[in-house]
């Protein structure tokens, strides 16, 4: 579904990724892990298209992105729920969810019931600011916002971040339901055991290139990769 | 006595009004971008002298108007294109300086393209004022207080009720969030140089038959939409609508009471005067939020 290839890129001369191969297939769960700097938030930001690349080529369903606008990529199904929920805090919890659709042509009222229902919570508090939800409710909402937009490939960064354990175990949750709704989710977690946990492949990053990759049991068999990120 | 308050409270309403709609360009583009645009008051000017030059040429008014609003639009998106786009990454000082540069260009263009001339337009229904409780009231002054309230309430519906118009508030409160659910930042940001110039320009061209237009009009005009701006509370669309008001009203009530030589002064005195009391102006946000 979505293949990089020899992705390079950074900030202003700061080169982060070197030359980064990795390919996600439909319906599948991927997980990245890698250390704080390794490069995982600016890959996520490559393939959504609000970062340049240096180098580099990215394949979506067979189609050249590399250049392609942000919006078009959105439209075409690869929607981003980023580090920090990111939400329009000013505006309500409907119009956050509303503006999920903005791609699309009718408004799919439906699709919002279904967000409500799998968080129910977001139905209660629908008028009030998004600033004003805690950071749980807010991350529902940023993924909520993310279903709005009837993604294909759904990039994940960071959703457990900051986040009560009750919390964070209610978001693995939806992650699984929203991979038996046929969504393919592409995760960055911290949280490396309980994303390999529910992941079927993973890729390691370190300072930029990928140091190891296969299903996701055997990531989380690998001795190093126990040592240096599920700390034990 | 109760005439010459009228006389006073009206024509202060209908300059205050003027203020209110720069302000309110302000707000706009502010919103969206973060870009204090002090060009702001060239648009209003741009709405006026092309107006005048279009029906002196034998446009009839209406073609006009609308000819003079596109101008304005136009120029609005050229701004944010050539002069505030290349500069994205710079700091707001920055962004201020290049928008007064703009203005500085396009008074210098309005010079040349026209002339250096006061113009003035006839009132769209005469120019015979009507009495009113002992007031001589301008049929101008109506359509400048009717037009403001119809903008005002156009330009809030458009933010509360179409997708696009979400979308500008959005890219204003997340832009990369905004980008990250498809929307396309820079048409909206281009929209929203648009609408505010196209509001401002609609402003100039109904003021002209009350106040005149001439190609500096726009400093002065920026200057005071910015006092209402802040003496409103910067980035609220009310406060902006409400400082200008007040604003318009402190100037002609000063004039017609005290001294017409200091009015400019009145109008910011009374924004200091507020400032110093509340700083985040009349209806000044405080937003209460959990990080």
């Amino acid at each position: 579904m979505l293949e990089v290839k020899g992705l390079t890129g950074g900030y202003g001369r700061i080169e982060v990724l070197h030359g980064v191969d990795a390919h996600i297939s439909a319906g599948e769960i991927v997980t990245l892990i890698g250390a704080n700097g390794a490069g995982k938030t600016t890959l996520m930001r490559i393939i959504s298209g609000v970062q340049p690349l240096i180098a580099g080529k990215i394949t979506f369903e067979g189609a050249d992105f590399t250049a392609l606008a942000p919006h078009k990529r959105v439209a075409a199904g690869i929607i981003q729920v980023p580090e920090g929920r990111q939400v329009f805090r000013p505006m309500s919890v409907e119009d956050n969810l509303r503006l999920g659709a903005y791609r699309r042509k009718r408004t799919p009222d439906a699709d919002l019931e279904r967000v409500y229902a799998m968080f129910p919570i977001l139905k209660d508090k629908r008028h009030l600011a998004a600033g004003g939800l805690s950071g749980g409710q807010q991350q529902m909402l940023a993924i909520g916002r993310a279903i709005m937009g009837n993604p294909k490939l759904l990039l994940l960064d960071e959703p457990s971040m900051g986040l009560a354990p009750i919390i964070v175990a209610q978001i693995f949750d939806v992650i699984r339901q929203l991979k038996a709704m046929g969504i393919t989710i592409f995760l960055v977690e911290q949280n490396a055991s309980a994303a390999l946990a529910i992941s079927d492949r993973a890729y390691v990053l370190e300072t930029g290139r990928v140091a190891l990759s296969g299903p996701a049991r055997e990531i989380a068999g690998n001795a190093d990769v126990r040592k240096a990120y599920l700390g034990i | 006595m109760l005439a010459q308050f009228l006389q006073f409270t009206m024509s202060g309403l209908t300059v205050g009004a003027v203020y209110a709609v720069v302000g309110l360009g302000f707000t706009i583009i502010y919103n969206a971008s973060g870009v204090l645009n002090f060009a702001q008051g060239e648009f209003v000017m741009i709405g006026g002298m092309v107006t005048v030059f279009a029906v002196a040429a034998g446009v009839p008014l209406p073609l006009a108007i609308l000819l003079a609003i596109a101008v304005a639009a136009i120029v609005g998106i050229g701004l944010h294109r050539l002069a505030i786009e290349p500069a994205r990454d710079a700091s707001p000082v920055v962004l201020i300086i290049i928008t007064i540069g703009g203005a500085l260009v396009l008074r210098g263009i309005a010079q040349l393209v026209f002339d250096k001339q006061l113009h003035k337009l006839p009132g769209f229904s005469g120019d015979t004022p009507v009495n009113f409780l002992g007031a001589s009231i301008l049929p101008q002054a109506l359509w400048v207080l009717g037009g403001t309230a119809i903008m005002v309430a156009l330009v809030s519906l458009f933010f509360a009720k179409t997708m696009i118009g979400k979308a500008v508030l959005a890219t204003a409160a997340n832009r990369l969030a905004a980008q990250l659910v498809g929307v396309n930042t820079s048409v909206i940001l281009a929209i929203s140089f648009a609408l505010s110039a196209a509001i401002g320009a609609i402003a100039g061209i109904l003021v002209t038959p009350i106040t005149f237009t001439h190609y500096e009009v726009g400093t002065m005009l920026a200057l005071k939409g910015f006092a209402a701006l802040v003496l409103g509370g910067l980035g609220n669309p009310m406060g902006a609508i409400l400082g200008g008001l007040l604003l318009g009203l402190c100037e002609q009530l000063s004039a017609g009471y005290i001294s017409s030589t200091y009015k400019d002064a009145f109008a910011f005195i009374v924004m200091i005067g507020v400032l110093l009391v509340r700083p985040s102006g009349l209806l000044g946000s405080k937003l209460a939020e959990r990080v």
